[in-house]
């Protein structure tokens, strides 16, 4: 990386800025500042980069840069069997294990035609809601994090969201890598007396997101910075492939577990909450209404959770047919889905993640231009990234 | 004590002119600058502790009771850490910004009087001068961003400009209504101000204790806005939140003090702290009544001008109170943003002092009897200009947002 000074007198500009015009005055020839944000930078979300130019303070190119964390997670799971790589879908999204173990699970449930047992399906909502909560907790924490109030809101989040991975430590054995479900059900049934811990949990968060509301939603340095910042708008979104509640915050109604209704989720009422504007303040809103959602489906999934097996009739050896398929679910950021190829084998012959960050990520660009580098920071903490799942 | 034993030794040197000038001089600067390094070492613990506390912590318990030696094993720390000094840094520059911005705020505190006779520098032209050294600061603060040649060193210094030069405007505004009203520019003459003559030296105990608060000009309308303005100036002023932006963490690493480290790091840092006293101080001089607070009368003295709790002892209980508040808003509120601050201050602090300023002229013209309802007008008036000019900045005024759902 060369140093250069903003203003360097006798150089070219070497690239165009799109749709800025750099200010040029006799005898003054001005050039970009280019910064290279990340891959440390204390608020890129791990080792995320971004390569932006700045005319002032003001973005006007901006080219992520990831890879960092790349660790061979599809090559990993194409050359052993298919349920040895359940462990490894936890370190995809870190904050979100269970999902990413059910998404998976679903794939190859549906390969082999695997029939899930009414108990197990429940547990999987209980764990996925769960892990929602823990996931928008964290996002709206580290976003005003990222709006500067130093800690103090991502400490109140961590200190709910201890709750809950204790939750699932007590139910699985690890905090955050899970691995707690298998194809056709679970690894292990629910501990005794988990349910009424999970419901003390689950009755005493509303309060908590009352307070925080009550603290962040109304605050009038958020909405000034948050307001009109990176505004998404829903055409964009649907070509870039944008889901999950940064799709839904630009007023798109897609929300896989309305849509294709997997697990035992057409027999929960809740409500998708929507944006309009498709600002910062619309996805930090989104999420804030989504974890309330998710506790009626918590409390309705704990009351209504049936007795049973937690495991379905699946092979000794996990060796589907021939063929390719492609299961997705409604991870906590949105779309996350696994597509698998096989050739019969007790191998995948191709495994594909789709990660909704990565996804979601791709538009950061758009958001960014003609912001000030402040929002940058913003609007990437408001697409939700986690680089464990964006580098894979 | 301090006083009467450099005043003593005053008197034993008087053969020696010269050398009583450079004993005075030392008299006064070592405990100024003793007291002000242990002042900033126990701000750091209330600052980590008082957050840690806001945020659900427990803050620094290892060193010592309390953890309160935990700045004495910091300074350790950075004294004994390894300095690194980018290779295509200025390097001259590099290391005399620190010096700067220390000697510069350490400088400010000579104008403060912290109680009786404990003025360091007793000039006529003190609130002059104050200002003029603290301007300093912006330029040492420039100079590190300049010389590290760090991007992110150059985004906070020139954040830092941008910021301090417009807040320092305000700032001497709201200052120049207790000039216009004391009419001294002298530090010791506006604390002599606030107090109440008749009140503070009666026989009434009761009275004598009103005196010492009731003269302070925060109680008055122009006082009142002068001293909200120049605090959320001297917020700005000592990058301190919500105005950090030249240190934002989560924006630009840590701004202009990104490549410095060890000790040079501490030096920043204490004279940020040691700047912040400095302003603080001189609100307290200002506005808070200097070393005045409600005081008794010492059982062993007849003296109507003896006091039982000495003056020092209120202008540092004030002193850690403003503090304390400082370190409550860095824990509560957010950032803004670079334009948001440049508006905030010339869109709405400007005007505000402008017109606190004619305020405070019309009040010295009211005769005395027509003071109170004056008063009160000016309040309103004050608190409608505000209001005003807050509708006025926020024609697409931000608010929450109804949201409505899917089934």
């Amino acid at each position: 990386m060369t140093m250069e000074s903003s203003v360097v007198a006798g150089s070219e500009p070497t690239v165009e800025p799109r749709g800025f015009e750099l200010i040029e005055r006799e005898g003054l020839e001005t050039n970009l500042l280019e910064v290279s944000m990340g891959p440390h930078h204390p608020s890129t979300h791990g080792v995320f980069r971004m390569d932006v130019k700045l005319d002032g303070e003001t973005v006007t190119e901006l080219r992520p840069v990831f890879g960092y964390l790349h660790r061979n997670h599809e090559k990993l799971a194409e050359d052993m069997g298919y349920l040895g790589s359940m462990p490894f879908t936890d370190r995809l999204d870190y904050f979100c294990s269970m999902t990413n173990n059910w998404a998976y699970a679903l794939a190859g449930e549906k390969m082999i035609d695997l029939e899930v047992p009414e108990r197990a399906e429940y547990v999987r909502v209980i764990m996925a809601e769960l892990t929602r909560l823990v996931n928008h907790i964290m996002l709206v924490g580290f976003f005003v994090n990222d709006l500067g109030a130093l800690g103090t809101p991502l400490l109140y989040a961590l200190r709910e969201r201890e709750k809950i991975l204790d939750l699932f430590e007590w139910a699985s054995g690890a905090r955050m890598m899970c691995n707690y479900m298998r194809f056709g059900g679970l690894r292990n049934d629910l501990p005794e007396g988990w349910l009424t811990k999970c419901r003390e949990v689950v009755d005493a968060f509303p309060y908590f997101l009352d307070e925080y509301e009550k603290l962040l939603v109304e605050n009038e340095i958020i909405l000034v910075r948050t307001q009109n910042v990176g505004v998404l708008k829903p055409e964009l979104a649907i070509n870039a492939g944008i889901t999950g509640p940064m799709l839904r915050a630009s007023g798109v109604n897609y929300d896989l577990r309305k849509v294709d209704a997997y697990g035992v989720y057409d027999r929960f009422p809740f409500r998708v909450p929507m944006g309009e504007v498709g600002d910062c303040y619309d996805r930090f809103m989104v999420r804030i209404l989504e974890m309330r959602e998710s506790i009626k489906i918590l409390r309705q999934a704990m009351d209504e959770l049936p007795e049973g097996p937690i495991m379905g009739e699946a092979p000794r050896v996990f060796k589907p047919p021939a063929g390719e398929i492609y299961g997705r679910i409604e991870g906590p950021k949105g779309e996350l889905g696994f597509y698998l190829v096989s050739d019969g084998t007790a191998k995948p012959y191709r495994y594909r993640v789709r990660p909704p960050s990565l996804v979601n990520l791709t538009v950061l660009e758009d958001l960014c231009l003609g912001h000030k580098v402040a929002d940058a920071v913003v609007i990437l903490g408001s697409v939700d990234i986690v680089l464990g799942e964006v580098d894979r | 004590m301090l006083v009467q034993f450099a005043n003593w030794v005053q008197g034993e040197l008087a053969c020696s002119p010269a050398l009583a000038k450079i004993v005075g001089i030392l008299l006064a600067a070592v405990p100024l600058a003793t007291v002000f390094a242990l002042c900033f070492a126990f701000t750091t613990w209330l600052e980590r502790k008082g957050l840690a506390r806001i945020q659900n912590r427990i803050g620094p318990n290892r060193v010592g009771p309390f953890g309160l030696f935990q700045p004495i094993a910091d300074g350790i720390k950075m004294i004994t850490k390894e300095d690194i000094v980018p290779r295509s840094s200025d390097h001259f520059f590099h290391l005399i910004a620190p010096l700067l911005v220390l000697v510069s705020s350490m400088a400010c505190l000579a104008f403060i009087p912290f109680g009786l006779g404990m003025t360091m520098s007793p000039i006529d032209t003190a609130v002059v001068f104050f200002f003029a050294i603290l301007g300093m600061n912006t330029l040492a603060v420039f100079l590190a961003g300049w010389a590290s040649r760090n991007k992110y060193s150059l985004l906070g210094g020139m954040r830092a400009v941008a910021q301090m030069v417009s807040y320092e405007i305000p700032l001497v505004l709201s200052a120049v209504t207790v000039v216009m009203m004391v009419g001294s520019l002298d530090t010791r003459e506006i604390v002599g101000a606030q107090v109440v003559e008749g009140w503070a030296t009666s026989e009434n105990s009761g009275l004598r204790f009103l005196g010492q608060i009731a003269g302070w000009h925060v109680f008055t309308p122009w006082g009142f806005a002068g001293f909200i303005i120049f605090f959320i100036a001297a917020l700005a002023e000592t990058n301190r939140s919500p105005f950090d932006l030249p240190e934002a963490e989560s924006e630009i690493i840590a701004g202009y003090v990104t490549e410095y480290s060890g000790f040079k790091f501490a030096l920043f840092f204490l004279g940020e702290y040691i700047g912040a006293f400095a302003v603080l101080g001189l609100a307290i001089t200002l506005f808070l009544g200097g070393w005045n607070g409600p005081n008794f009368q010492p059982w062993w003295s007849s003296d109507p001008h003896a006091l039982l709790i000495p003056g020092f002892v209120w202008f540092f209980f004030k002193m850690f109170v403003l503090m304390a508040v400082l370190i409550w808003i860095r824990g509560t509120l957010p950032r803004l943003r670079v334009d948001q601050l440049m508006s905030f201050a010339w869109k709405f602090l400007l005007p505000l002092a402008l017109v606190n300023v004619f305020v405070a002229g019309f009040l010295f013209h009211v005769a005395k009897e027509d003071r109170v309802w004056a008063s009160v007008a000016a309040f309103v008036f004050l608190y409608l200009v505000a209001k005003g000019l807050s509708r006025m900045n926020q024609s697409d005024a931000p608010a929450p947002r109804k949201y409505h759902f899917a089934e």
